[in-house]
């Protein structure tokens, strides 16, 4: 069925486009690009592993980068005077390598041969920060090799979902089995 | 029997909306009228069906069936019922599941409208409704489905999620579930998805509507004046999740803010900016028949934008605090994108010459000309949000290794875009159509101008030294003061024609043009958000410290005394251990604030719960952060103080009152005659 359009929207008269608007459009696409680029640069950030954070800490100097890494429990201190929280993160596999976030973040803390990093963060302790969570922090390191944090993020795969198609945790289940109706 | 019943249900749900999809467009296209009837009858039948698998889920998630493993997932025993069944947007299946079944329900409701006069559109409406219902239908059935059953091996002991037995397994039903994680155990977090969700879905008919314009060639502001209050009620909901989700996270969070540019919160955003930019441009093409192929585009660039959010905060491929499962549905969204996109750009590409303007445009000095940079900003936002939530993917595709950016670079970018966009706000509706009068324009910005600069010299000599909280403040005086003249100046227009008193003559303004005084309620509520934005961003105070009970701290003009410290166990399994503090604003005291931090003793996972002294003059917000365990020596508390925070909330309110006041119904003889009259006959917006 050809498309037959109704009599209000007959031909109208083609004009060439405007110049003023033509310029108008370019002035606000050259601001935007340069409103986004001198923000991207002064704030764009990598974001590494904890083997490719300690890789790269000699030339990142004092800037300021993110990292991830698995949160290792039995380190946790906190300084109740001054809020500050110390505690080390161990490497975590690029997320893209990963399939089951939960046994990651367990093998990233068990393993004795796991690197390290020592973070630093002044705040209330965050009701995620607990043992094999997952810790994201955007900081720089010091002269003595911690890493100090001014944000700190914390994802825990057990508290939200596991894996979604892939096989409950059986140590969180306990029931009874049943024959197959 | 009634997990089968739900799963069948769906089933034949996807058969029905692929059976409508096709047989639609076969009709269109062989002239076919019945088949059109039966296809639209199909999508309506599909609804049915779907509410009646819902219905079965939501029997289950209340009846504690955790032998399904969502339903073992997401509740527990000792979930109250109503958290039972919000727990169906509570994870991946069933929030997929509740999408399609709002889908389904907004596609009957389009089903039943009126069609004599849009006849020829109907068969391509069902076809991109039933179409986009089918593909998530189908996530629901082969990817997650929710009412897929635990099995243990009757070898192994191994435990596996089917839909049907596996070989040799037992159906395995654990004695508890998991529950919902504490912290979306929040009257704002259970209605916060769902109304995020009903804009996404909202945005769906707009598009189809627009879609079917232009696969019949109707190049007219048909399918923007059918879909307006589609589109609005999809800007209402996402309004309305943005800050219900903003005041969840000031809530539970205990950080003190209350947006923190989360690829995920970006995600909804996104949407919302074109949809915002849509209901402003539309206005352009019902009034002057520009912008056409403009407004395609962003109805087109919406619709990807709600999909493109779904896919994000649903497939983990973008790392976010709101720690979603990762999951397989990742590249099935990128494929559906990628085709609904370019199936509709090729779709506006084929109609383009017949979409050209109607009318020259005169200039940029106009009304129109204000209305395009409007939509210029609010593109420029969407692309440097998108570009931020973007770039960590695309850079670790291209280099390797991945570069992120944070609040800082959304601060630094849509800080002017905003600043500008609420200066137009407040200038635009003062520019006539084709072109403004300079002088008029300078006449009614003499009196706003003159009180914004009053207040920034007010603030400088009073001590403000901040340079954009001293702008800002002096912009949100201009606008809002112009925005209440333009009131002042319609509703003493018709006092003297009509004779009416004040306050008559301004509830009949506003209820007879109820588009355009709705639209400048929305302004106003703007500008009181943007007054509590530009207090907490530039003017937040925070302050740390250990106390001993009878000790005192002091941040600003407030004291704060620690009082004590309580524990206790609540029912629902948590110890509750509450600090009792006193504030007081240079002396006087004005409340005792009990902050307190819940342990969930199952599940380990504690939540902060900050105390709250709220007024006009903004929020004191403490937390209780760390006690001695044994003695009740100490605690400390870090403490936050967010001035002017709840005109953000206040104005969300003014928001949703003018979206309402825009979006109601005019009477109904009134509705008779603007369908009947041609457009251009039409009352002015």
């Amino acid at each position: 069925m050809q498309p037959t359009p109704p009599i209000a929207t007959l031909p109208v008269a083609r004009r060439k486009a405007q110049p003023k608007f033509i310029i108008g459009g370019v002035l606000f696409a050259a601001a935007l690009v340069l409103l986004m680029a001198t923000a991207f640069t002064s704030t764009a950030q990598y974001f590494y592993t904890v083997d490719e954070l300690l890789a790269h800490r000699a030339e990142l100097g004092t800037r300021s980068v993110r990292a991830t890494g698995a949160v290792v429990g039995d380190t946790i201190t906190v300084n109740p005077e001054t809020l500050e929280i110390r505690f080390e993160m161990a490497h975590l596999p690029d997320e893209r390598e990963v399939t089951d976030l939960a046994a990651a973040l367990h093998a990233a803390v068990v393993d004795p041969n796991a690197a390290r990093v020592m973070v630093v963060y002044v705040g209330p302790k965050p009701d995620l920060l607990k043992n094999e969570a997952q810790a994201i922090v955007s900081g720089r390191f010091a002269a003595d090799g911690v890493f100090y944090a001014d944000e700190l993020l914390l994802k825990c795969p057990s508290h939200y979902e596991e894996a979604a198609a892939g096989t409950p945790a059986p140590h969180t289940l306990t029931g009874a089995a049943t024959p197959a109706p | 029997m009634l997990v089968d019943v739900g799963y069948f249900a769906l089933l034949l749900v996807l058969a029905a909306t692929v059976y409508a999809a096709a047989l639609a467009v076969a009709g269109a296209r062989l002239n076919e009228p019945g088949w059109v009837e039966s296809a639209r009858r199909a999508l309506l039948g599909a609804a049915l069906l779907l509410t009646l698998s819902s219905i079965c889920l939501l029997i289950l998630l209340a009846g504690n069936r955790f032998d399904l493993e969502f339903i073992a997932t997401v509740t527990s025993r000792a979930m109250p019922l109503y958290l039972k069944l919000t727990a169906w947007w509570g994870g991946q299946a069933g929030s997929l599941h509740f999408w399609a079944w709002l889908l389904s329900s907004f596609g009957a409701a389009a089903m039943l409208r009126d069609w004599r006069q849009e006849r020829a559109a109907l068969p391509y409406v069902i076809a991109i409704l039933a179409g986009t219902l089918a593909f998530f239908v189908s996530l629901v059935v082969f990817v997650d489905n929710p009412f897929a059953r635990l099995w243990q091996s009757a070898a192994t002991g191994e435990v596996t999620v089917a839909m049907f037995p596996p070989p040799g397994a037992l159906a395995f039903a654990p004695l508890d579930g998991r529950g919902l994680n504490p912290l979306l155990r929040h009257p704002g977090m259970i209605i916060h998805p769902p109304l995020l969700y009903l804009g996404f879905v909202a945005f769906v008919v707009p598009f189809a509507f627009a879609m079917a314009a232009l696969i019949t060639g109707r190049f007219d502001a048909g399918w923007i004046r059918s879909t307006r209050r589609w589109t609005l009620a999809g800007w209402l909901f996402l309004s309305l999740g943005l800050l219900l989700g903003g005041r969840w996270a000031y809530d539970v969070l205990g950080w003190g803010g209350y947006w923190g540019w989360d690829p995920v919160e970006n995600a909804a955003l996104m949407p919302w900016l074109t949809g915002t930019a849509l209901l402003h441009s539309a206005v352009v093409q019902e009034r002057r028949g520009l912008l056409k192929r403009w407004n395609l585009t962003l109805v087109i660039l919406t619709y990807g934008l709600v999909i493109f959010g779904t896919f994000l905060s649903r497939s983990g491929v973008i790392s976010s605090v709101h720690a979603f499962a990762q999951s397989a549905i990742g590249p099935l969204f990128f494929a559906f994108i990628a085709i609904t996109l370019l199936g509709s750009l090729g779709l506006l590409w084929r109609g383009w010459d017949g979409l050209a303007d109607e009318q020259p445009r005169e200039g940029w000095f106009s009304r129109e000309g204000a209305f395009l940079l409007n939509n210029y900003l609010f593109l420029g936002l969407t692309v440097s949000v998108f570009w931020g939530t973007v770039y960590p993917m695309l850079s670790e595709a291209v280099t390797g290794s991945q570069i992120t950016v944070g609040p800082p670079y959304y601060r630094q970018v849509t800080g002017p875009l905003f600043a500008a966009l609420v200066l137009l706000m407040g200038i635009a509706p003062l520019l006539a159509w084709r072109q403004a009068s300079a002088r008029r324009l300078g006449a009614a910005l003499c009196l706003p101008l003159a009180a914004a600069l009053m207040v920034m010299f007010g603030l400088a000599v009073a001590g403000l030294t901040s340079l954009g909280g001293l702008f800002g403040y002096g912009l949100v005086s201009l606008v809002g003061l112009s925005t209440v003249l333009e009131y002042g100046r319609g509703a003493q227009a018709r006092c003297r024609a009509t004779g009416e008193g004040w306050p008559k003559a301004l509830v009949r303004l506003i209820t007879r043009s109820r588009r355009r005084y709705g639209g400048y309620a929305i302004h106003l509520g703007v500008v009181l958000i943007a007054l509590g934005v530009i207090g907490t961003t530039f003017f937040q105070i925070e302050t740390q410290g250990r106390l001993a009970p009878g000790e005192s701290l002091t941040i600003g003009r407030y004291t704060l005394t620690y009082i004590g410290l309580d524990e206790a166990l609540a029912p629902d399994d948590r110890i509750v251990t509450t600090a009792t503090v006193d504030v007081a604003e240079r002396g006087t005291r004005l409340a005792r604030l009990y902050p307190h931090r819940d342990l969930y003793v199952r599940s380990g996972q504690p939540m902060t719960i900050a105390g709250l002294h709220s007024d006009l003059a903004g929020d004191v917000y403490v937390i209780l952060a760390d006690w001695e365990e044994l003695s009740s020596a100490g605690a400390t508390f870090k403490v936050y103080v967010n001035p002017l925070i709840n005109f953000i909330w206040l104005g969300g309110a003014v928001f949703v009152l003018g979206t309402l006041i825009a979006a109601w119904p005019e009477r109904r003889r009134a509705v008779a005659r603007s369908v009947a009259a041609p457009p251009a006959h039409r009352a002015p917006e």
